[in-house]
């Protein structure tokens, strides 16, 4: 039998991610493609609570958490090109650090106790600690997955991910399948938490501020390496300088900021369970980043807003959503290159008459 | 105890077969296309539904078997002349998106079609009972068609690959595509081909194990997180990397079930043992993959040639 | 999915809430328990208690988020009043406490974790099913009265998996000569099947609730091994819902539950013949049980009048449960989980060859938890 070699082709070096070798410019227009969509997600509520649909808050405050989740996947995917198919796993083990922290916080007992001492139930808190684990946990799965790349690590961290999902299902102390309820909303400094309106703005204020943060590193010295070891790893390594500990830095960032989104997810919905964890999620998320386009960290919120709210109505409408959300995302896969972000810039640079795309 | 050794050893090789069937067209198709398919699952998935259908309406496991094959090929066909064929130009994620779709659209329309509950499949005739393969050791008979299945798919593949046109050409469009394409092969059609052929051995895989699994809808998706953890420590796009890969993880599997919760209690207080051993039981080829990672990045056969 | 049903156009209609599994894994179940419900709702004209009622059916795909969006819907948006219809234990823990808080009621038509049925119960909370150790005790009880002294217990490696060896044991007195714990989801038990012949116990014990059952007794049953060391578990694996998939591989087993199709009574007769009417299949556990959780409503909202904004006099009606169970008798104990007779039933073939099961022995008169003594209420 020939063994084959993937990596031996004539394959072009940037296949990973065509729509993130941004011509110049590109950096800024994503730039205000942010800012228009966290000014969208400013309003959103304001309207929706005016007009009496206070659950279309709730909605707006989801596309606002899993748009964070998004744009640090996007992270990955886009700026470093390591697409990862575990991210969700991260999502879940933010979401656990709320839960246990919550536990504890509640004098009850558990197998972290001696790292969770007394608990917390303060977001100032269990935010850091959320980033924090889910830091922690990616580096030794970074440091393995990343030394492979492209479908490699697709599969890897998609497998690692699911072997987080057992632990958590088996994990009595902290509920296991069952779950951890949160009784109640972490508090943050005195903020009233539980009011819909005020969550949302400190879920949009964390999104806004990874997204202007996502920018900065983009166009930092540390941005264009990554994207130049995405682009070429070799000229890279030519130059003396591996990759590696960039790529983990990175793997590691966006795990934080992952985390981050889980706490957020699990104080929307007060409750912790391992279905994140779960390697659909992990689909859900990529797909975001993929609909929306991966070349922007604006275009994974877009994503995540597109999907959260497809899911929302198809689900009303039909309990076989997946029969006509599955078509529309290969039709997204084949016509809408690029993503939503990347469609818009063509149409808009045909508009101006360029050509020059 | 040595005779329970034996058996264990080989329920871990039925296993390893099995995913071995699956994890050949993934590979194949991954390692000459670069597609990733994610929907090679739901392919696994049609061939025992399929099977359990055609069982049902005409009293035959084994015309269900030899139908599944076809219809599963044909839908992989389906799949790349539709889809995959829009995609290769394209990256792996615009590949991910696709195939996901597939997997959520296939997934509902077998519940649309045969209902929310699973299917009925059962042993062929010939094969029900079992045979004493060592003194006391009575072993499923289906257990053993399904090695030897595996077993001939192996050869099949190795011949196929090794001596004929279309292996030449697989060989060849590994190594470069584009060559074997300026050299005026119909690459379009050799792609067709071997999707196809990835269906009907998803398909075949799916149609024998459906007599020892439940049939029911979603159970592609276990399979294929199974069939990624054998192409990554066969190294992915090596025929002979997935077949090592999945002996490998099917023996790590069955054994780790069969031994680490004994291991456990044997070093840890009888509260804590079970759940640690269960729990390391089912981490076990996680284990084992990144550990194959940390020697050897491109798997146990990959880069090599 | 939201779906109108009955007198849904009727402006004092009560708004119900029926949230359960359509899609994805455990779809089966989630359609069966809506099936039940509904057919009793139909049966009565588009009336529980001679109450006209409008009722949501939503999907929550087997996933606690979605549970617990889609219950917050229902309760904030669609301003139900009462609620059932969750299979799974873990959405259960997610949705109940919070709309009971929200005095809605929830009248669990399947799960009944030990969290609900202790400390944490509620007055809006009733569980029309049985508390969820309830069916393995009873298997452990028909164990224990078939005289079988040596068991292998196996169960999946998560909290439920762990409560049902518990709850086997609570009335299996004799030696468990090892406990295996499998993974979830788990396809292949050749491992673990080779252990039991290994073992040579008298009996083995699953709970392998879905696909995971099928797997295994289909596989205990291609060893050999059901002839010799005989299979019992809970109604879960060897249900109507599952056993066309299983087929004669059950042949045999012995299982433990609180109903069963050849219950002799007269509400029992027309409810099967009803749901084979109305449904072209045999109705399950789950189907009963939904059934149930609807005529349970239906005592409330007789007692109440309709009016449901009378919270005290809906629970009191439904506390009293006057209606013509299927089971027989059926009443709440303090905790609102059923005070019921419980079976050892067998699986054997009817005269139209299709697999059921037929009732063995009663293990269990009355049937009371074993957390009902931590429930404080009232």
């Amino acid at each position: 039998m020939a063994a084959i070699d993937p990596h031996s082709t004539a394959r072009p070096p940037a296949a990973l991610a065509p729509t993130a070798t941004a011509p110049t410019g590109h950096a800024a227009r994503g730039g205000h493609a942010s800012i228009i969509v966290v000014l969208l997600l400013a309003l959103a509520p304001l309207v929706a609570s005016a007009a009496g649909a206070d659950y279309l808050v709730a909605l707006t405050t989801r596309i606002a958490i899993w748009g964070l989740a998004a744009a640090s996947l996007q992270m990955l995917i886009g700026a470093a090109g390591l697409p990862s198919l575990g991210h969700g796993a991260f999502v879940g083990i933010g979401a656990y650090a709320v839960g246990v922290a919550f536990h504890h916080a509640q004098g009850m007992d558990g197998a972290l106790g001696f790292l969770a001492g007394g608990g917390a139930d303060d977001l100032l808190v269990t935010l850091p600690v959320a980033a924090l684990a889910a830091a922690l946990i990616a580096l030794p799965i970074g440091a393995i997955s990343l030394r492979t790349s492209g479908a490699y690590f697709i599969m890897i961290t998609l497998a690692f991910s699911q072997m987080l999902y057992f632990v958590t299902v088996a994990f009595a102390d902290y509920g296991g399948e069952d779950g951890l309820s949160l009784w109640s909303r972490n508090t943050a400094a005195g903020l009233d938490t539980g009011d819909a309106i005020v969550f949302h703005y400190i879920c949009l204020g964390l999104l806004a501020l990874w997204l202007a943060l996502a920018h900065r590193i983009a166009g930092s010295r540390y941005g264009l390496v990554l994207a130049a070891a995405r682009d070429d790893d070799r000229r890279l390594r030519a130059l003396g300088r591996s990759p590696y500990g960039l790529r983990l830095a990175a793997f590691m960032a966006a795990a934080a900021v992952a985390g981050v989104a889980g706490a957020l997810n699990a104080n929307l919905i007060g409750f912790v369970s391992p279905t994140p964890l779960a390697w659909t999620t992990s689909g859900e998320l990529m797909v975001m980043v993929v609909l929306g386009g991966a070349a922007t960290p604006a275009g994974a919120v877009i994503g995540a807003a597109i999907l959260v709210v497809l899911e929302e109505m198809l689900g009303r409408w039909t309990e076989h959503w997946a029969a006509i959300l599955g078509p529309m995302l290969v039709l997204a896969a084949i016509f809408n290159r690029g993503g939503v972000l990347g469609s818009l810039s063509r149409i808009g640079g045909r508009l101006r008459g360029g050509g020059r795309r | 105890m040595f005779a329970l050794l034996i058996e264990q050893v080989l329920n871990g090789l039925q296993l390893g077969v099995m995913l071995f069937m699956i994890a050949a067209g993934l590979t194949l198709v991954f390692g000459v296309m670069g597609v990733l398919n994610l929907a090679h699952g739901a392919l696994y998935m049609v061939g025992a539904f399929a099977a359990a259908f055609i069982a049902a309406e005409t009293g035959s496991v084994v015309l269900g078997i030899l139908v599944a094959m076809p219809v599963a090929a044909l839908a992989g066909l389906l799949i790349e002349r539709l889809v995959i064929a829009r995609l290769y130009a394209r990256d792996h994620l615009d590949q991910v998106l696709a195939t996901f779709g597939i997997v959520l659209f296939a997934n509902e329309m077998m519940r649309i079609l045969f209902g929310p509950r699973p299917l009925f499949l059962n042993v062929p005739d010939f094969a029900a009972g079992t045979l004493e393969i060592l003194p006391g050791v009575p072993y499923p008979v289906w257990r053993l068609v399904i090695i030897l299945v595996g077993l001939v798919v192996a050869g099949g593949l190795a011949l196929l690959i090794e001596r004929s046109r279309l292996g030449m050409l697989i060989r060849a469009g590994a190594q470069n595509r584009r060559m074997v394409a300026a050299l005026g092969v119909d690459i379009g059609r050799l792609y067709a081909v071997l999707f196809a052929l990835g269906g009907l051995l998803a398909g075949l895989a799916g149609a024998v194990a459906g007599p020892v699994l439940a049939v029911q809808v979603g159970m592609g998706e276990p399979v294929l997180i199974l069939a990624f953890v054998v192409i990554v420590i066969g190294g992915i796009g090596s025929v002979r990397g997935a077949f090592t890969g999945a002996l490998v993880v099917g023996l790590a599997d069955t054994l780790g079930r069969a031994y680490l919760p004994e291991l456990a209690r044997a070093v840890l207080p009888p509260a804590a043992a079970d759940q640690i051993g269960a729990a390391l039981a089912s981490m076990t080829i996680y284990l084992l993959m990144a550990l194959v990672l940390a020697i050897r990045p491109k798997g146990v056969f990959g880069g090599r040639d | 999915m939201t779906m109108a049903v009955g007198a849904a156009e009727a402006a004092d209609a009560v708004k119900i809430g029926l949230l359960t599994t359509l899609s994805g894994d455990g779809a089966g179940l989630g359609v069966d328990t809506r099936d039940g419900f509904m057919l009793a709702v139909t049966e009565a004209g588009g009336m529980l208690g001679g109450v006209p009622v409008d009722v949501r059916v939503v999907d929550d795909a087997r996933k606690p988020e979605t549970a617990v969006q889609a219950a917050d819907r229902l309760v904030s948006e669609d301003k139900v009043a009462l609620m059932t219809g969750i299979v799974f234990s873990n959405l259960a823990l997610a949705v109940v406490p919070r709309v009971t808080r929200d005095d809605v009621i929830y009248v669990s038509s399947n799960a009944g974790p030990s969290q609900l049925a202790g400390a944490g119960c509620h007055p809006n909370y009733f569980n029309a099913a049985y508390q969820n150790d309830n069916l393995h005790e009873a298997t452990g009880a028909a164990v224990e009265q078939a005289g079988v002294k040596r068991m292998v217990l196996i169960a999946p490696n998560y909290p439920a998996g762990k409560d049902s060896l518990t709850g086997f044991k609570r009335y299996f007195k004799g030696e468990v000569v090892d406990e295996i714990y499998t993974k979830l989801g788990q396809l292949d038990y050749a491992a673990e099947i080779a252990k039991v012949r290994a073992d040579k116990p008298d009996g083995v014990f699953i709970f392998l609730p879905g696909g995971m059952g099928i797997n295994f007794v289909k596989q205990y049953d291609q060893a050999g091994l059901k002839g010799d060391i005989k299979l019992f578990g809970p109604a879960f694996s060897f249900d109507q819902d599952v056993l066309p998939a299983v087929g004669d591989a059950a042949l045999g087993v012995i299982n433990g539950a609180q109903w069963s199709l050849d219950l002799d009574n007269a509400a029992n007769k027309a409810f099967v013949a009803g749901f084979e009417a109305a449904y072209d299949r045999l109705p399950s556990v789950y189907a009963m049980q939904g059934y149930e959780a609807a005529h349970i409503m239906g005592a409330g909202l007789k007692a109440a009048g309709g009016d449901v904004s009378k919270l005290d006099d809906l629970r009191a009606g439904m506390r009293k449960a006057d209606f013509d169970s299927v089971r027989g008798e059926f009443r709440f104990g303090t905790n609102q989980h059923p005070v019921q007779d419980l079976y050892a039933r067998e699986v054997v073939k009817d005269d139209k060859g299709r697999l059921v099961n037929r009732i063995v022995s009663k293990v269990f008169d009355d049937h009371v938890d074993a957390y009902a003594a931590d429930c404080k209420m009232n």
